[in-house]
């Protein structure tokens, strides 16, 4: 077979091409081989793409995430920020002042178009059509009906910042943009001047702060005692029947020390009216821009400066005392201002309660799962339903709250415990004991995964080692096991918190409230109410964001009470990691 | 390491009930072991002797360590485990009903194959088994634990960082911690799976002297991959080869006059 060495040859034909295509299909054989070993490896050996894939997907979360935490710190951050007011002259003559918010481009409709003049029409025809506009927060809502307004850049004249203008904000009917029209001081009648307005306004305060003092701190406590002697009065009827000697005997003493308190109450009243009268006599005209006044209280306002006359340092002061305000104080106007203390305090009071039912609960369960249940087909059926309840949607968990915890388990507590009360329920609503058990139950499956998962990383050798020393299996678990596993279980419990402490829909249903009339931790026994229902950062951002009279109004605040609850949360986890990173130092050490 | 360091025997305490002032004998009839469906002991017969030094010897994988674990029934926890035949602890069959296993291993120490140390202090470690028999009284726990780590060499190294974690020490010090431990309690049975496997010749001198003490008032059962150990501690030694007992006796008839084939051939290195 040399021919086909000789393709001319016309006898060798079709076997020389047979032979050729055998040739070729083993010839090439080892040089391929030598190149690859040349590469060193080939593209999927090295899983370099795989790597880009990851990485890729790494780098898109990490965008995502960091533009959505930068769009939050940066509305959250600046919100409190003094900003300028402006004075819009419009076309029809009419004045307008107030804080320019955000603009954007509209569409002006054919009507607003016919009646412009000819080079508006022809600049908004060069647009496209467009036409921008600019949203002024005006404020001054008791004057006129609204928060803010929306001008086209068409309908503006002219646009100044006068250095008088101030804006005020006040303890009802949200902030004032205007100027001050005059000042009374003790009934007398006064000319603007920033230092004695300022002055008056601190003692002015100080007075309002006082009224809410005794109304609040004095006042509440007798009518705390009052409801408690009352409540003596209902109990000793139910216990001992209506007419018999011994209720009669503890119903006059009751009634004795309700007619005492009765009398502290209207001194008390006496008091607060005149401080109230006294106030009255304090008062400061303010002037909206077009020359509408109100006439009010000097302690009705709670803040107020030269918008378009501070310097840096002012503004500095001015955007401190306003976060300070908002984490230390109460909300008022609805919420869209004010503080959210105590939305703080709900908040962290029911994680930690959350934290203080799903910890002993999850690790318990976790523990007979691994460590006494026998490994079969019924466990293994547990744990994958524990896992799908991970997968549940929250709000069912509060409709099972609400139906179970506070109706059944409430109601039969206040029946046995609290019958003196009825008909109205004690702990049959929702409450804080209520809200922080339901999230308990929504994040016990992930405390269990983890920490059955930590349990069953503690090696082998180390629980035989123990129960060659004699211990007992409980021993072993609660001197080796345990121990061993805590980091691991304390990662759960973070999970668990960071979880619980975002959740928001089921506590509508069983505990959280738009605005709760007192804390769940006060100075009357027993001091930790749980069963008084509590206001919460993540549901004070939905009834601000979008519950409220006006969404545009609570918008900054969504912005801020966000920034908040994340910085609330990034505190609560660091806290726990810090613990178990010192938990984790105290056992560990290299191995060899 | 200095020779003061380990002057004081190891004496058994008062505290601690003895049944036998010279350890326990155990006694090994027709045993058999599966895991799953593999057999990994075969029929075997031994009788250790109360206070003496047993040696297991043979190549890896032939059932060494089954054996042993079988003594305290710590292969329990496996599951899938057969067994057939009797282990009895002076007298007393361990595998038979009704047997508190607990009581079983508090008579008996163990030290594993790998160092095993608790995360926990090095001091918790060594009076573990104290603590777990209820001895709160820090005079004996301190008493104890300096005497455990002195017998096991450990003394020096570990006096300075007692409340420090166990598992930042080497390996080998780990192992001497284990062993320690392993005797803190004064047991009666001592199990040693291949105690020295991770230590240096001076530690290694040390625990064999340890042996040599602890010979009389314990009954100690060690498995050893080094033949001149086995020689050096051992009064007795038993030759495994596949999961069977192919030879047991006098340890110096096995090393010099052994009558299998099998037996010469190993301990002279001809395999293995
Ligand atoms: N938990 C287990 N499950 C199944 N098989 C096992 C288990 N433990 C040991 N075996 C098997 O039993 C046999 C004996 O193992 P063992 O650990 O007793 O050997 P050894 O003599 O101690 O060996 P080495 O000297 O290497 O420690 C081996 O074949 C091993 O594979
Ligand atoms: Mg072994």
């Amino acid at each position: 077979m040399t021919d086909y060495l000789d393709p001319d040859t016309p006898a060798s034909g079709a076997a020389g091409a047979a032979a050729t295509v055998a040739r070729e299909t083993v010839q090439p054989r080892p040089a391929r081989g030598k190149r690859v070993r040349v590469l060193s490896a080939d593209l999927s050996a090295v899983g370099e793409p795989a790597l880009w894939a990851f990485g890729g997907a790494l780098a898109l979360g990490l965008i995502l995430i960091a533009s959505f935490l930068a769009m939050v710190a940066w509305n959250g951050f600046t919100t409190f920020w003094p900003k300028p007011i402006a004075q819009v002259e419009l076309r029809d003559g009419t004045l307008l002042a107030g804080e320019p918010t955000r603009a954007n481009r509209f569409r002006p409709g054919e009507h607003v178009l016919a009646q412009l003049d000819d080079d508006q029409r022809a600049y908004i025809e060069a647009n496209l059509g467009f036409a921008d506009r600019t949203l002024f927060k005006t404020a001054n809502f008791d004057l006129y009906g609204d928060d803010f307004r929306w001008v086209a850049d068409f309908e503006m004249a002219e646009i100044t910042y006068p250095m008088d203008f101030h804006l005020f904000e006040r303890q009802q009917w949200g902030t004032f943009v205007g100027r001050v029209g005059g000042l009374v001081i003790d009934g007398e009648p006064r000319d603007f001047d920033y230092r004695l307005m300022q002055r008056e306004q601190t003692a002015a305060r100080q007075r309002f702060n006082e009224i809410r003092r005794i109304e609040r701190r004095d006042i509440g406590a007798l009518n705390h005692y009052i409801d408690r002697e009352r409540l003596a009065i209902r109990r000793a009827e139910l216990r001992y029947g209506e007419d018999s000697e011994r209720a009669q005997a503890l119903i006059a003493e009751a009634q004795a020390n309700i007619a005492s308190y009765e009398a502290q109450f209207a001194e008390l009243q006496i008091r607060v009216n005149e401080i109230r009268e006294h106030d009255r006599r304090y008062r400061v005209i303010l002037e909206e821009v077009n020359g509408r006044t109100v006439d009010t209280e000097l302690s009705q306002i709670v803040r107020f400066y030269p918008a378009n006359a501070l310097n840096w340092p002012q503004a500095m002061g001015i955007y401190l005392s306003r976060w300070w305000e908002f984490v230390s104080t109460e909300p008022r106007e609805a919420n869209t201002q004010g503080g959210v203390l105590p939305a703080i305090f709900g908040t962290v009071a029911m994680t930690l309660l959350m934290v203080v039912f799903v910890a002993p609960f999850g690790v318990i369960t976790a523990l007979y799962l691994r460590e006494y249940a026998k490994q079969g087909r019924l466990t293994s059926i547990v744990r994958i339903s524990v896992n799908n309840l991970a997968g549940v949607p929250s709000i069912v968990y509060g409709v099972f709250g609400l139906g179970f915890f506070v109706f059944v388990v409430g109601g039969g507590v206040d029946q046995m415990f609290f019958p003196e009360s009825l008909p109205n329920p004690t702990f049959g609503k929702g409450g804080i004991l209520w809200a922080s058990l339901t999230l308990a139950l929504l994040t016990v499956p992930v405390v269990i995964v983890a920490t059955e998962e930590a349990l069953s990383a503690v090696p082998r050798s180390m629980r035989e080692g123990s129960l060659a020393c004699g211990a007992s299996k409980w021993q072993t678990i609660r001197h080796v096991v345990l121990p061993k596993a805590l980091p691991g279980i304390m990662t759960g419990m973070i999970l668990a918190m960071a979880r619980g402490a975002g959740e928001v829909a089921p506590l509508m249903l069983v505990g959280v409230v738009k605005l709760a009339p007192a804390l769940p931790v006060d100075g009357f026994f027993p001091f930790l109410h749980l069963d008084r229902s509590f206001m919460h950062l993540g549901f004070h951002i939905f009834d601000v964001g979008f519950q409220s009279r006006n969404s545009e109004a609570g918008k900054p605040m969504v912005f801020v009470t966000t920034l908040l609850l994340l910085a609330l949360i990034v505190t609560m986890n660091a806290t726990a990691i810090t613990i178990r990173n010192r938990l984790k130092k105290k056992y560990a050490g290299g191995q060899f | 390491m200095t020779v003061a360091a380990h002057e004081r025997t190891f004496e058994p305490t008062a505290y601690h009930i003895k049944k036998s002032p010279e350890g326990a004998a155990l006694d090994i009839s027709n045993f058999n072991l599966w895991y799953g469906k593999s057999q990994a002991l075969h029929d075997i017969n031994m009788e250790i002797q109360k206070g003496e030094v047993t040696a297991l010897i043979g190549p890896s994988g032939c059932g060494k360590s089954t054996l042993l674990r079988c003594l305290n029934r710590m292969n329990d926890l496996i599951d899938d485990l057969r067994i057939a035949g009797q282990i009895k602890v002076d007298g007393f069959d361990i595998y038979g009903p009704g047997v508190d296993v607990i009581a079983l291993r508090k008579r008996m120490g163990m030290v594993f194959q790998k160092p095993n140390p608790f995360a926990m202090s090095i001091y918790d470690n060594v009076v573990y088994p104290l603590r777990v028999d209820g001895i709160t009284k820090k005079s004996i726990l301190d008493e104890t634990c300096e005497r455990a780590l002195r017998s096991a060499a450990l003394w020096d190294e570990a006096k300075d960082r007692l409340k420090e974690s166990a598992l930042g020490m080497s390996g080998g010090q780990q192992q001497r911690l284990c062993i320690a431990r392993g005797i803190a309690s004064d047991p009666e049975v001592l199990l040693m799976d291949e105690p020295c496997s991770a230590l240096d010749p001076i530690a290694t001198a040390k625990i064999e002297e340890l042996i040599d003490q602890l010979k009389g008032h314990y009954t100690i059962v060690i498995v050893t991959h080094n033949m001149q150990q086995a020689a050096r501690v051992s009064d007795n030694t038993g030759f495994m080869y596949l999961g069977r007992l192919i030879e047991y006796g006098d340890t110096r008839t096995i090393f010099t006059t052994p009558k299998k084939t099998q037996t010469e051939d190993y301990v002279s290195g001809r395999f293995g």
